[in-house]
């Protein structure tokens, strides 16, 4: 007993742990114009490969650019598609799935079907073949992640619904005539919810991979707009000479997606003590 | 089994059927018209006539479900037209780099397998000793890190500054061992993990107590009843990793220039070669489906609770 506390407190720390980087992480995305101390995107080849300085406290790349500067920028854009992909895949899975569960019949063997072949892709697969037909560009990046992400929500969704369908407090609302979308809204959707977003948090590291993965190769987030992945790439030619050009942007990429699953872990424990 | 054989193959039909469906749909979201597509790589001059021409010679004036059976007639006989950019047909050219890709994944994967197999197992057996602390932070580490990453770290330690092994491309051994190394890393961490949690659940069961109660030894215990059990969940998510690995090899194949399909499949996408793209996607998702079902035969042949 002694020991599962320890266990608890020690995951309780990094759960906190996690909180703080991520919070820390979200304040630069919003705060980048005011804590970065040059434009990410000014190019001055007079100043290309500068080692750190005063100006330049983490140098300069090889167009000059002000490498901190574009990690501050970096943080926007890898969190905030992150979120945006979740949050919409979130959405339709919500949806879909609450329709497939709730409602049953043909719309559900409609909607197994497409699960069953939409997860025969491997994920990474099905989302280069989006970019690949629809062009690489910021929304396609997004619409290729969602069409690959949503489809375990909504599964997901769909089997907790089955589940509380039968609950007698559903029941009863239905007896006491209560209309399907209000039981949906009121009854089902606030208990469903925390499973939903524990699973998202487990989730939302391998977005900010994936996102950071395509961009590197070229297929992601475009140029000029400061990307970690790409700023990866970038400095691959500088390897030998400036390895700090590739160290830094990786280890923000680490920091942001470890957290993330550090916290999802957490919570799952915290919601969920069976698993281990 | 012979049974379940048959019945997993045919349940195979509905989900190969629906893969081809929509990677033929795939090619129709194609912002421009598939065939000024071709006329503008081609270098020809998009007029409607010619347009009209290349439409009839692609057969994109008939019918959508016509133009789906013809191009799954021909896929099913690995025809999957020509190439946009070299006018070779495009299994000609997958096949100059499929064995690179193949021969990449596979050590990957039995990379992983050596590795992960014998991490899994001991921290099991040391559940929340020092050595399972250690690869559970390594598993941490390893799920969080981009692969592209971790590989410009290896070039960068063992290349550079050791000079132990080559920078890139293909050739030798010693080219193999990075790059294999890159790809197989992440999934090492999840594996081991996995067979750990595994494990310790059929530590409980009743037959390791009447095994430990029939006075067999304690590693004959571990190894004839309990990893032997706990094998079976982690092979059938090892085969999703061969899946995952193949399609993975497409960032490390970049990182290492290694001439593999995932650089061509880059390439192409910039091309605009939809041919290829669709050939791409259909031979990793064939490979995927194909692997996962050998995976669930092999294991229904392990366990008759499956059949």
């Amino acid at each position: 007993m002694v020991k599962m506390d320890r266990i608890k407190i020690f995951q309780n720390k990094l759960l906190v742990l996690s909180l703080i980087i991520i919070t820390i992480m979200i304040m630069i995305a919003i705060f980048a114009p005011i804590l970065a101390p040059h434009d990410p995107n000014l190019i001055d080849l007079s100043n290309k490969l500068k080692e750190p300085s005063l100006t330049f406290p983490l140098g300069t790349d090889h167009l000059g650019r002000c490498v901190l500067s574009r990690i501050i920028y970096g943080t926007q854009v890898s969190i905030g598609a992150a979120f945006l992909v979740m949050g919409i895949s979130i959405f339709i899975g919500i949806i879909i799935g609450t329709f497939a569960g709730y409602k049953g019949g043909w719309i559900d063997q409609v909607f197994m079907r497409l699960c069953d072949v939409l997860l025969s892709f491997p994920s990474l697969v099905l989302s280069l073949a989006l970019i690949g037909i629809l062009g690489p560009n910021f929304k396609n990046l997004i619409i290729a992640l969602v069409i690959v992400q949503w489809v375990p929500y909504a599964r997901m969704i769909r089997g907790l619904m089955l589940v509380m369908k039968e609950r007698h407090f559903i029941m009863a609302a239905k007896i006491a005539g209560t209309t399907d979308t209000i039981i949906i809204i009121r009854h089902m959707l606030p208990h469903i919810l925390p499973q939903v977003l524990v699973f998202a948090f487990l989730d939302i590291g391998t977005v900010i991979l994936h996102i950071s993965g395509l961009s590197f190769l070229g297929l992601g987030i475009q140029p000029p707009t400061a990307e970690w992945g790409m700023m990866i790439n970038d400095s691959k030619q500088f390897l030998r000479n400036y390895p700090s050009l590739m160290l830094y942007p990786g280890m923000m990429i680490m920091l942001v997606v470890m957290s993330f699953n550090l916290l999802g872990d957490s919570l799952r424990d915290l919601l969920d003590p069976t698993h281990k | 089994m012979f049974g379940f054989i048959i019945k997993r193959l045919v349940s195979m039909i509905p989900i190969l059927v629906g893969v081809s469906l929509i990677t033929f749909i795939l090619i129709h979201l194609v912002p421009v018209e598939p065939a000024e597509a071709y006329l503008r790589l081609s270098n020809g001059v998009p007029t409607e006539e010619a347009i009209q021409e290349v439409r009839e010679e692609l057969g994109l004036d008939k019918p959508l479900y016509a133009q789906y059976v013809d191009w799954l007639y021909k896929a099913v006989q690995l025809d999957f037209g020509t190439s946009f950019v070299t006018k070779r047909p495009v299994w000609d050219e997958m096949m100059i780099y499929i064995p690179a890709t193949v021969q990449l994944t596979v050590t990957a994967f039995i990379l992983m397998l050596i590795l992960s197999l014998p991490i899994g197992v001991f921290s099991a057996l040391y559940k929340d000793k020092l050595f399972d602390q250690i690869s559970r932070m390594f598993s941490y580490v390893g799920a969080s890190m981009p692969g592209f990453w971790l590989g410009f770290l290896l070039i960068y330690f063992f290349s550079l500054q050791l000079n132990l092994f080559p920078t890139s491309g293909k050739g030798t051994l010693f080219h193999l061992v990075l790059p294999s190394l890159t790809l197989a890393l992440a999934h090492i961490s999840t594996y081991a993990r996995l067979l750990r949690t595994s494990m310790l659940e059929n530590f409980n069961q009743p037959f390791v107590f009447y095994a430990r109660a029939r006075g067999l030894r304690e590693r004959t215990v571990i190894v004839k009843h309990v990893l032997k059990n706990a094998l079976l969940p982690v092979i059938t998510v090892a085969g999703m990793g061969f899946g995952y690995m193949l399609a993975g090899s497409v960032i490390v194949e970049n990182v290492f220039a290694w001439p593999g399909i995932g650089r061509f499949f880059v390439s192409a996408v910039f091309n605009r070669d939809y041919p290829v793209i669709q050939c791409y996607v259909l031979f990793n998702t064939a490979i995927f489906v194909l692997v996962n079902m050998v995976v669930d035969i092999v294991c229904a042949a392990l366990d008759p609770r499956i059949r």
